[in-house]
């Protein structure tokens, strides 16, 4: 049988649901999801029990969810490893930190898609019909289309990265060449010393780069957008065309939504935090104003903001208070209620609303969605979104890759502070530099080599 | 026509003498089969044809490995050297690396009285034109006068003599290294059994009268005080030893180099293999990194008994004339005589990704390849593909597995895992930088890793080997024992502490905890009474080391752990590439190629991603469970 390192994945779908389940695979299984369980010793308890219990952080005690825990011991189990599946509430938040939680634990990473299967495969659990399907699945990863969107986004991280690795490869490079070549006296000895500021640039890009991640953007709460106007235009219901579930509700009475509602979902490959604000107008209805002023503040953070107008009904001085509140933000303006008779005309958008992009749609019927979605990513890919999000970081394996990276350069300060020989030093900045290149999917070792000739001239 | 006539039975024949076919030779007679060495030259045995130095960074280390090993390159250059130098001392424990000048002439004369007084060793004068295969296995060689030689196996290791040409400005002729005769219809032979060949280009530098130069303008490079050396029981003598000297080109080597560009078969289009990144000529240096305003030159005597001195930094191919010019514009050469121009040489090697790592030739049973002729560079890099290649024929012979050393083990091991999975297009030469556990592959373990290794194969004998065990359980045992003496904070030990600057301490603490600190060597637990002052250098040295960076090698060796599992998932012999649908095609096509042996070896080609080795994982399952099979997927 094959021995493998531990893996974790959400085994639930993204989005809404009641619980989400999250599943532990390998030997550490039980040991890790016991460090961070409250109530019992896990790794005393029986094979395929179920315990109700608290995840805790295990640094200070915090709680992060309510759970029910099921400890499965090797081999009858889906993966034929120890399994623990980990039901937490439903939410991407709850689940995301629980997941983060976890991979925060030494020994224990994210599983690649279709791992689980795999795993169950080649310790023999399923049969060979589905070997073809796990083949799929591994080779999905790489080809997926739905993905290309994404990688987009993900361009700017490559790009960081890269940077990161050619600075990382620089000192490397003086480095070897200081050992492979002693008596080469045209680049001076490196010392400790000199690389200590270098490396402390490094720590600071890598930091940088996570803190984009904590402040959280895709994958880890989304792309925000908000969807704005005036009451009774159909914001809930675009909101439910979007999760096609109702779960705001949706009357005909103006101001039914009195708190904000938001979901998250996936347009292309770009996770989505969606934002149905409530209506905004002059009210005097206390709940009512506490929703408005809420709606004010959604519409400031958000990346892109949906102006939804009722085309079957004229354009009101409702509409048109709006517009103060939207001016600097990234706008669609989005046409609602086209399946009826539209008292709106274009030209009057163009002089009341302004400039903006359109698209018709009507959300009741589900019609032109597919035109908003692709309006709203082309927004998303060209306008300065990106820009101003930096770097996206979209999923748990880079932030992993990046606080490994993270761990070898604080690593290199205490051998650095050991006194150690700088050829040991170099060690963890090669495996730095090799985690950052796992990120972009490079990590030829002859890169360090080619570096190496065109930078320095060497040889008898 | 020739006559042909049956002139002996082996069990073994090495085709070449150099230091590849040395080890080779000596490996196989040693093991107790009876071998032949065959070379173009008698008195070309082991020759440098270009630095006359052994060792340096990496490959240092791989002569400590050869000689741990049971080979010979150690011992010779311990008898031969006129300088010993060890590198990298102001570094880590890992990159230190030995390198001695050698007497070159000396040193031949030493490894052909070795081979001659070799018991089960045959030398012999010949040119091998033809390597005779009967479906698919060896059966013997033929050579140049007629005289067929059968055989169970057959290691080429003839080095740059293939089909070779030496060019000089616009002058080129056929020709081995150093004018020898170049061996043409081996390689067409070679070619006619499937082989596939490449051609590389390598070069030398000039050499001059020692006499004529005017040493006071350049800068002395001593040998060490207190030299070292390269084998594990040879006890060499301290000789007087030889000063190297360092000088620089200037403006008027590059002008004079720029001039006559036009002139230079390297930008003519004349020279068409491909030449070493790694050792440039000059005139490539020069157009290549054109802001450099000087290059180093060192001087390197070729031994005691010539005046002879080799120009390392000059490599070229430049017109004769021009390289005299050239040789005159150095400082302290001005006056200098000319004795032999530098030259290029061209030369047919094969792509070493046709061999398994036991260097046997996929495709030919019996048949090894080694050295230069694998598309490597360097003394060292040959011998030790020579002695793994002598050693895996002798056992071959024997009925025994090959001995194949992984990444983790040997230096040796990095350079033909490297060769064999991933090829090369230009001439190999082994870099600290390609050893991913190079704190494993020390100079000063290189016994401690290997000497079990050439004691299983037959290649150390029983008295060394016991020696190694004595020492192994030294080390062992006085570790141990500084982990239960425990250093206490007397007055005395803290205002020692203080005196030299150190922080003082608290508790009781362990010796092997104490001497991890910065400013505590072996030697000071000794004299403070809790180590043994008694014990020999090299053991001191080890404890020391090991415990020292005790926090580093375990890094290391867990990553070791990482690759040895992937190393352990063989790949088996009925897996068709062709019937695997997932895999992409780059990578089935390296994979059909190279055929590795296990799953590790299948991740480390160039072209074969994660994904393709998930795949294939996948697939070796399924057979095993005689799945795919079964439904008719074979």
């Amino acid at each position: 049988m094959f021995t493998f390192d531990t893996i974790v994945a959400i085994a639930t779908p993204i989005g809404e649901g009641a619980i989400g389940m999250i599943r532990l695979s390998g030997e550490k299984a039980i040991h890790i999801s016991n460090r961070l369980f409250l109530e019992k010793d896990l790794t005393q308890v029986k094979s395929h029990t179920l315990h109700y219990g608290h995840l805790v952080r295990p640094d200070n005690g915090k709680i992060i969810d309510e759970i029910m825990i099921a400890v499965m011991h090797a081999p009858k189990t889906f993966t034929r490893e120890d399994v623990v599946e980990i039901h937490c509430h439903g939410g991407i938040r709850v689940i995301q930190s629980v997941l983060n939680l976890i991979l925060e634990q030494d020994g224990v990473r994210l599983a690649e898609p279709g791992e689980f299967t795999k795993r169950a495969f080649l310790n023999g659990r399923i049969d060979l019909s589905q070997a073809e399907a796990v083949i799929d699945l591994i080779r999905s990863k790489t080809d997926a289309a739905s993905e290309v969107a994404l990688n987009q986004l993900e361009g700017k991280l490559s790009e960081k990265v890269r940077a990161l690795r050619q600075k990382i490869l620089d000192i490397l490079a003086h480095i070897e060449v200081n050992i492979d070549y002693p008596e080469y006296d045209d680049v001076h000895e490196m010392t400790t010393q000199e690389i200590l500021p270098r490396v402390q640039e490094i720590e600071k890009n890598i930091h940088e780069i996570l803190s984009h991640a904590k402040t959280g953007k895709i994958m880890r709460e989304g792309l925000k957008v908000a969807i704005v106007g005036r009451p009774n235009v159909g914001k809930s219901s675009l909101l439910n065309a979007f999760v096609r579930e109702s779960k705001a509700i949706v009357t005909e009475i103006a101001g039914t939504t009195r708190d904000i509602i938001e979901e998250y979902i996936n347009i292309q490959g770009i996770p989505v935090h969606l934002i149905d604000t409530a209506g905004i107008r002059q009210t005097e209805d206390i709940v009512e104003k506490i929703g408005v002023e809420r709606s004010q503040q959604a519409i400031e953070q958000a990346d892109l903001i949906l102006f939804l107008l009722n085309i079957s009904e004229p354009l009101t001085v409702l509409d048109e208070q709006i517009l103060p509140f939207i001016q600097d933000k990234t706008t669609l303006v989005v046409l609602n209620k086209n399946d009826l008779p539209q008292k709106i005309s274009q030209k009057e958008i163009q002089e009341k609303i302004g400039s903006f992009p359109y698209v018709y749609i009507s959300a009741q019927k589900q019609i032109g969605m597919e035109d908003l979605e692709k309006q709203m990513v082309k927004l998303i890919l060209q306008d300065d979104i990106g820009k101003r999000n930096d770097v996206y970081l979209s999923n748990a394996r880079h932030i992993q890759l990046l606080n490994l990276a993270l761990n070898h350069i604080q690593e290199i300060y205490s051998g650095i502070q050991a006194d150690m020989p700088i050829d040991l030093i170099q060690i963890d900045l090669t495996e730095a530099w090799s985690h950052l290149g796992e990120i972009i999917g490079e990590n030829a070792s002859d890169d360090l080599i080619n570096q190496l000739f065109s930078q320095f001239c060497l040889g008898k | 026509m020739i006559l042909q006539y049956h002139a002996g039975n082996f069990d073994v024949i090495v085709i070449g003498a150099g230091h590849a076919g040395c080890e080779a030779a000596l490996a196989s007679a040693r093991m107790g089969v009876s071998t032949l060495l065959l070379t173009i030259n008698l008195d070309m045995i082991a020759f440098m044809p270009c630095n006359p130095s052994i060792g340096g960074p990496a490959k240092g280390i791989v002569v400590r490995e050869i000689d741990a090993l049971g080979g010979e390159m150690g011992k010779n250059i311990d008898k031969t050297y006129i300088q010993m130098r060890m590198l990298n001392v102001g570094k880590g424990p890992a990159v230190r690396a030995l390198r001695a000048q050698a007497d070159k002439s000396l040193y031949q004369q030493e490894m052909k009285k070795t081979l001659e007084l070799q018991e089960n060793l045959t030398i012999e004068q010949g040119i091998v034109e033809k390597i005779l295969v009967e479906s698919g296995k060896v059966k013997g060689v033929q050579t140049e006068t007629g005289a067929i030689f059968h055989t169970k196996k057959v290691i080429i290791a003839t080095g740059t003599y293939l089909k070779s040409k030496i060019i000089i400005g616009s002058v080129s002729y056929e020709s081995g290294p150093n004018h020898q005769k170049t061996s043409v219809k081996l390689s067409d032979a070679l070619e006619q059994l499937g082989i596939r060949l490449v051609r590389f280009k390598t070069g030398t530098p000039p050499r001059v009268d020692g006499r004529t130069i005017d040493y006071s303008q350049a800068e002395i490079q001593p040998g060490d005080k207190n030299p070292q050396f390269f084998s594990f029981t040879y006890s060499a003598e301290q000789v007087e030893q030889i000063p190297c000297w360092l000088t620089y080109t200037n403006e008027k080597t590059h002008c004079l180099i720029h001039e006559n560009l036009d002139r230079s078969p390297m930008y003519s289009g004349v020279i068409k293999g491909t030449g070493p990144r790694y050792c440039p000529s000059i005139e490539d240096k020069i157009v290549r990194f054109s802001d450099k305003s000087r290059h180093q030159i060192f001087l390197e005597p070729e031994g005691r008994n010539t005046n002879e001195v080799y120009i390392q930094g000059l490599s070229t191919s430049m017109p004769e004339d021009v390289q005299r010019k050239m040789v005159h514009s150095i400082p302290g050469l001005e006056n200098v005589k000319f004795m032999r121009a530098g030259y290029a040489i061209e030369y047919n090697c094969i792509d070493p990704t046709q061999l398994w790592p036991s260097l046997e030739f996929k495709n030919i049973l019996g048949l090894y390849c080694c050295g230069q002729m694998n598309g490597t560079s360097g003394y060292e890099e040959a011998a030790g593909q020579g002695l793994i290649a002598g050693i895996n024929a002798a056992r071959a012979v024997l009925n025994k597995e090959p001995l194949i050393l992984d990444r983790s083990e040997a230096y040796i091991g990095v350079l033909i895992d490297d060769l064999v999975t991933k090829g090369t297009n230009e001439p190999y030469r082994l870099l600290t930088s390609r050893a991913e556990y190079r704190l494993l592959l020390r100079h000063d373990n290189a016994d401690l890793r290997l000497t079990e290794k050439g004691y299983a194969v037959g290649l150390i004998d029983q008295s060394r080997y016991q020696q190694f065990l004595q020492k192994k359980e030294a080390i062992n045992q006085e570790k141990e024992k500084l982990k239960s003496i425990t250093v206490r904070p007397t007055k005395e030990i803290n205002a020692w502490l203080s005196s030299i600057g150190a922080a003082q301490i608290k508790d009781g603490i362990k010796a092997y905890q104490f001497l991890k600190r910065t400013e505590i060597t072996f030697d000071i637990l000794a004299e403070k009474g809790y180590a043994d002052k008694q014990l020999p250098i090299d053991i001191k040295d080890q404890i020391e080391l090991q415990i020292k960076y005790e926090g580093y090698i375990e890094k290391a060796l867990q990553q070791v752990e990482r690759m040895k599992k992937m190393d352990e998932k063989k790949i088996p012999k009925w897996l068709d590439y062709d019937q695997i649908h997932g895999i992409a095609n780059e990578a089935k096509q390296k994979l059909k190629q190279i055929q590795p042996l296990n799953v590790g070896q299948a991740s480390r080609i160039s072209g074969v991603n994660p994904a393709d080795i998930s795949i294939l994982l996948v697939y070796i399952e399924q057979g095993k469970n005689n799945g795919l099979r079964n439904k008719g997927y074979e």
